[in-house]
């Protein structure tokens, strides 16, 4: 393979601080990583790219023990020794230390008080409190950091929690730093800061594994770069070599060939259904967090509009927020249904109006796992299967049975408890519970995360029978070919914003990767 | 997977039925065991028909609160007020009836409402603010408890108009003036029990056949048909006891007509489904268009009636409303509601677990009572019980 003829030109005389060699690993029925390769070097930042899903974050829990060894097979090698790490503390007692993208943090404990959270200087149990807060006002001057040791998490910005993270590690002599996307939620000038202290650390020989959707701190920091896709490693490049550019990776991440993995579609649209105006939206918790920003859309009669964009640019809070204002505060903005004005403002009403949200998090938010496929399928909508107040079950079994049937839902009868469905056949029970509310505008949320390619390929059947019966179909998702092979136009988000609209023959994935590159930049 | 497992796969088995509902056999064999057990070491005094009457009598306000408990915990909360609450009604309903000299009957209906109106009030908090329902009912019963010792100004008032007292006290009249063997017997309560048997076996072959026309009865017919028989026998036994003492008490009748009517609500109603659902998954619920607020709101009202109800019953029976009514009545109902095999995370549990549960707890409370077991080994083995049902509880679930 290509990128093995060019470890090459890696420095051949310094020996790598750390080797993944041939790293497979699988789920259930899935191969997460097929022989992955990755090679670090001392003082080096190393970037590591992919798709959402491409199998990064399970390389990285392989790497710091989270999947202990026998879980997986392949060698790390580590400063030159063969490591087998039972649980995360065993990477961490010899310096790999990983910062994940969900800070863990405990917010209404101090500073000092989580960066020593579990390695209290104390002597038989009592913490020497003076001794925490001048270690921890050297590490914080080491980040660059000016709080006091005392300060609350929680009342520090999310730049300077991802700082105290970093710190965190150095007080644990970390040697290899993982970051896993340290800037989603950052701002230019606290991305920046972080990525010249990973330059401040590189100078002192501590290597980084920097994990990362933006390209172009990629090529601002990084040494070298390996791409990931489909759980393989394709590509090794060189950034100093001056060769590569965001294009040459993007090709490298989205490289995959499209088959005909999806249903043929022959759209026939009709007028506007679903438009949305100015949408703005806050954060629930933090007021002056504004997610949304003055997104407008509208999806036409037997249209599926797909809207793209990578983790955290806003799709599933944009989803719910207008779904009867089901996350958010401080919302505004107008939604018209069959261009009249609709009233959305609760989910009862949203439902009424014509809407449904099927949700992207099936088991937390689509099913109540503890009942069978029958109730599941009737809770949106228990008017249509009850007179008054009493509940018609025969009627509500032959419903349940009709789905069961017209979807396929594999199970031994619709008395299956829900839990013990496969992810495929829970999420067609979501669609089914759906599609009994009868609604005009469905909003799918990643319709297919986490199941087979044969359900894949029924859900995308369904979503054209949707748009065939003259529904305003939206689906999200992560997975830029799926848009591609089942939207008739796609919408391109990041960072809560819409930052480009194109019909889907004119669209792909490179196109789509440049714009949000692009918004990014701008 | 195969095609083949799309086609309803219902085939009547003897042992996976009795594995998949071994939880509700397990318990109304405990409850039988159990009083076959009191039987013995009573010296047959348990099921003498004073005795049995007795037993409903001192029960019935368990028992009542326990339908709404059952709510209450199948929807994910907890209500730790009902005891205060039905004490604190007692005691309103004696200063309208004795110093106030208030008609009885309106007495009633305003304190049912009066307990409602606080059920309505605890709810709201936990509904609409989110306070967890352990800390807004444990507000109430320091309340409550407080209010009903102001109220009754730290005395007890007594005693109530007769027509009150009939309440817990009274019998459905006899109206045939039947004898058996010489002494006097109730006919009515038997017929009323004979229809009430028929009414049962009647609704359960009604499932049953439409259950068969759909290829959905998974009960074995052995069991189907032993069950029945055994519920006739329950019920019909149970009516003879009564007959031959002074028939039917009024008070079993309301419980009676309550248990069916929540069993009607839990099973059959909209409103029942929601409660499960959202107990099973609250965000999914609300996702799908349920106003959980409302249903919570709701379901404390629906308490707090039925805590106002059993407040009068206990009042009633006593003849008398005293400050310390209604101490530690919420232990036994949630704790029926546990045996009863409710779960504590919410979304699981059935009326007739809960009023089987509640009848375990009364017939350990009376059958130790006759025994002379003391106070204090009554607690120390009601507590081992509720312990070891759901440590079973459990350990089955984890094992299955």
């Amino acid at each position: 393979m290509l990128w093995r003829a060019d470890r090459k030109f890696m420095q051949p005389n310094i020996q790598p601080i750390l080797e993944m060699r041939g790293i497979t690993k699988t789920f259930p029925g899935v191969n997460a990583l097929k022989d992955v390769e990755l090679t670090v070097y001392p003082g080096e930042i190393h970037a590591v790219v992919g798709e959402n899903g491409a199998g990064k974050s399970t390389l990285m829990k392989v790497l710091s023990g989270v999947y202990p060894y026998g879980t997986y097979s392949g060698d790390i090698v580590f400063e030159g020794e063969a490591r087998k790490f039972n649980a995360i503390s065993n990477s961490e007692d010899i310096g790999i230390i990983i910062i994940h993208q969900e800070l863990a943090l405990v917010p209404l404990l101090s500073i000092a008080e989580n960066i020593f959270l579990g390695h209290e200087p104390a002597k038989y149990g009592v913490i020497n409190w003076y001794e925490a807060f001048a270690r921890t006002k050297v590490l914080l001057n080491k980040v660059g950091l000016k709080e006091h040791p005392n300060t609350l998490i929680t009342n520090i910005g999310t730049g300077k929690q991802q700082l105290v993270e970093i710190a965190k590690a150095l007080n644990k002599k970390v040697k290899l730093l993982i970051l896993d996307e340290p800037t989603s939620s950052l701002n230019e000038h606290d991305s920046n800061a972080l990525l010249d202290l990973l330059n401040v650390f590189k100078a002192q020989g501590i290597s980084s594994i920097l994990i990362t959707h933006k390209l172009n701190e990629v090529m601002k920091v990084a040494d070298h770069i390996t791409v990931i896709r489909d759980g393989k490693t394709v590509d090794l490049l060189d950034v100093k070599s001056g060769k590569v550019d965001e294009d040459r990776i993007i090709k490298a991440m989205v490289g995959r060939e499209l088959t005909d993995r999806f249903p043929p579609r022959v759209p026939n649209i009709g007028a506007p259904v679903f438009e949305v105006n100015n949408w703005n939206c806050y954060h629930p918790l933090h007021a002056d967090r504004h997610v949304i920003k003055n997104v407008s859309l509208r999806v036409n009669a037997g249209e599926v509009v797909g809207i793209a964009g990578l983790m955290g640019s806003g799709r599933t809070e944009l989803a719910m927020s207008l779904f009867g204002r089901a996350w958010g505060q401080k919302i505004s903005g107008e939604i018209k249904i069959r261009s009249a004005p609709a009233d959305v403002s609760s989910i009862p009403k949203a439902m009424k109006a014509g809407m449904a949200y099927a949700t992207e998090d099936r088991k937390t938010y689509g099913l109540v796992l503890i009942d069978h496929i029958k109730h599941n399928v009737t809770l949106a909508n228990l008017d249509g299967v009850s007179s008054g107040m009493v509940i018609d079950d025969q009627r509500e079994l032959s419903i349940a049975n009709k789905y069961r049937k017209e979807l396929a839902i594999r199970s031994s009868g619709v008395f299956q408890t829900t839990v013990n469905l496969s992810g495929g056949n829970q999420q067609k029970v979501v669609l089914a519970k759906w599609l009994f509310s009868n609604p005009d505008v469905l909003i799918l949320d990643e319709p297919t995360r986490g199941i087979d390619v044969g359900a894949k390929y029924e859900i995308y059947g369904i979503i054209n029978e949707l748009a065939a019966a003259g529904k305003a179909v939206i689906v999200i998702s992560s997975e830029m070919p799926e848009l591609l092979g089942i939207s008739d136009r796609i919408y391109v988000m990041n960072e809560g914003r819409f930052v480009a609209e194109m019909p889907t023959r004119e669209a792909s994935q490179e196109k789509i990767m440049r714009a949000i590159m692009k918004s990014w930049e701008e | 997977m195969s095609k083949a497992s799309l086609e309803p796969q219902v085939k009547p088995d003897f042992m996976r039925f009795v594995r998949a509902n071994i939880r509700d056999y397990a318990l109304l064999l405990s409850l039988l065991a159990i009083m076959v057990f009191f039987q013995f070491t009573t010296n047959g005094t348990l099921f003498k028909p004073i005795n049995i009457t007795n037993l409903i009598l001192q029960n019935s306000y368990i028992i009542i609160m326990a339908l709404g408990m059952l709510l209450v915990i199948v929807a994910g909360h907890i209500d730790l007020s009902v005891g205060s609450v039905s004490g604190f009604i007692g005691a309103v309903a004696a200063i309208m009836m004795v110093p106030m000299k208030l008609d009885p009957f309106l007495t009633v209906v305003a304190c049912i409402l009066l307990g409602a109106l606080i059920g309505a009030a605890q709810g709201y908090f936990v509904a609409y603010h989110k306070i967890p329902a352990f800390i807004v009912t444990l507000a109430g019963m320091l309340i409550f408890k407080g209010l009903s010792l102001t109220v009754l100004g730290g005395a007890s008032v007594g005693p109530f108009p007769k027509s009150f007292q009939l309440l817990s006290s009274g019998f459905v009249p006899d109206v045939f003036a039947f004898q058996l063997y010489g002494a006097p017997f109730n006919l009515l309560a038997l017929i009323i029990g004979a229809a009430t048997t028929a009414l049962i076996v009647y609704f359960n072959f009604k499932e049953r056949s439409n259950q068969l026309k759909y290829g959905l009865a998974e009960e074995p017919d052995l069991i189907f048909y032993g069950r029945n028989i055994l519920i006739a026998a329950a019920f019909l036994g149970f009516s003879f006891l009564m007959a031959r003492y002074k028939g039917l008490p009024n008070v079993l009748m309301v419980m009676f007509t309550l248990i069916a009517l929540f069993v009607f609500i839990t099973t059959r109603t909209t409103f029942g489904r929601r409660v499960y659902a959202m107990g099973g998954n609250e965000k999914a619920s609300k996702l799908s268009g349920i106003n959980t607020e409302k249903m919570t709101l709701g379901i404390f009202t629906i308490m707090g009636a039925l805590a106002g109800l059993a407040g009068l019953v206990f009042a009633a029976r006593l003849n008398v409303a005293t400050p310390k009514a209604g101490l530690g009545f919420e232990l036994e109902v949630i704790a029926a509601c546990f045996i009863g095999g409710a779960a504590v995370t919410g979304g699981v549990g059935k009326i007739i677990g809960a009023v089987i549960g509640a009848f375990i707890i009364g017939v350990m409370n009376n059958g130790m009572s006759i025994m002379g077991i003391g106070i204090d080994w009554q607690q120390v083995i009601k507590g081992v019980v509720l312990m070891l049902a759901v440590f079973l509880d459990v350990y089955y679930k984890n094992k299955g």
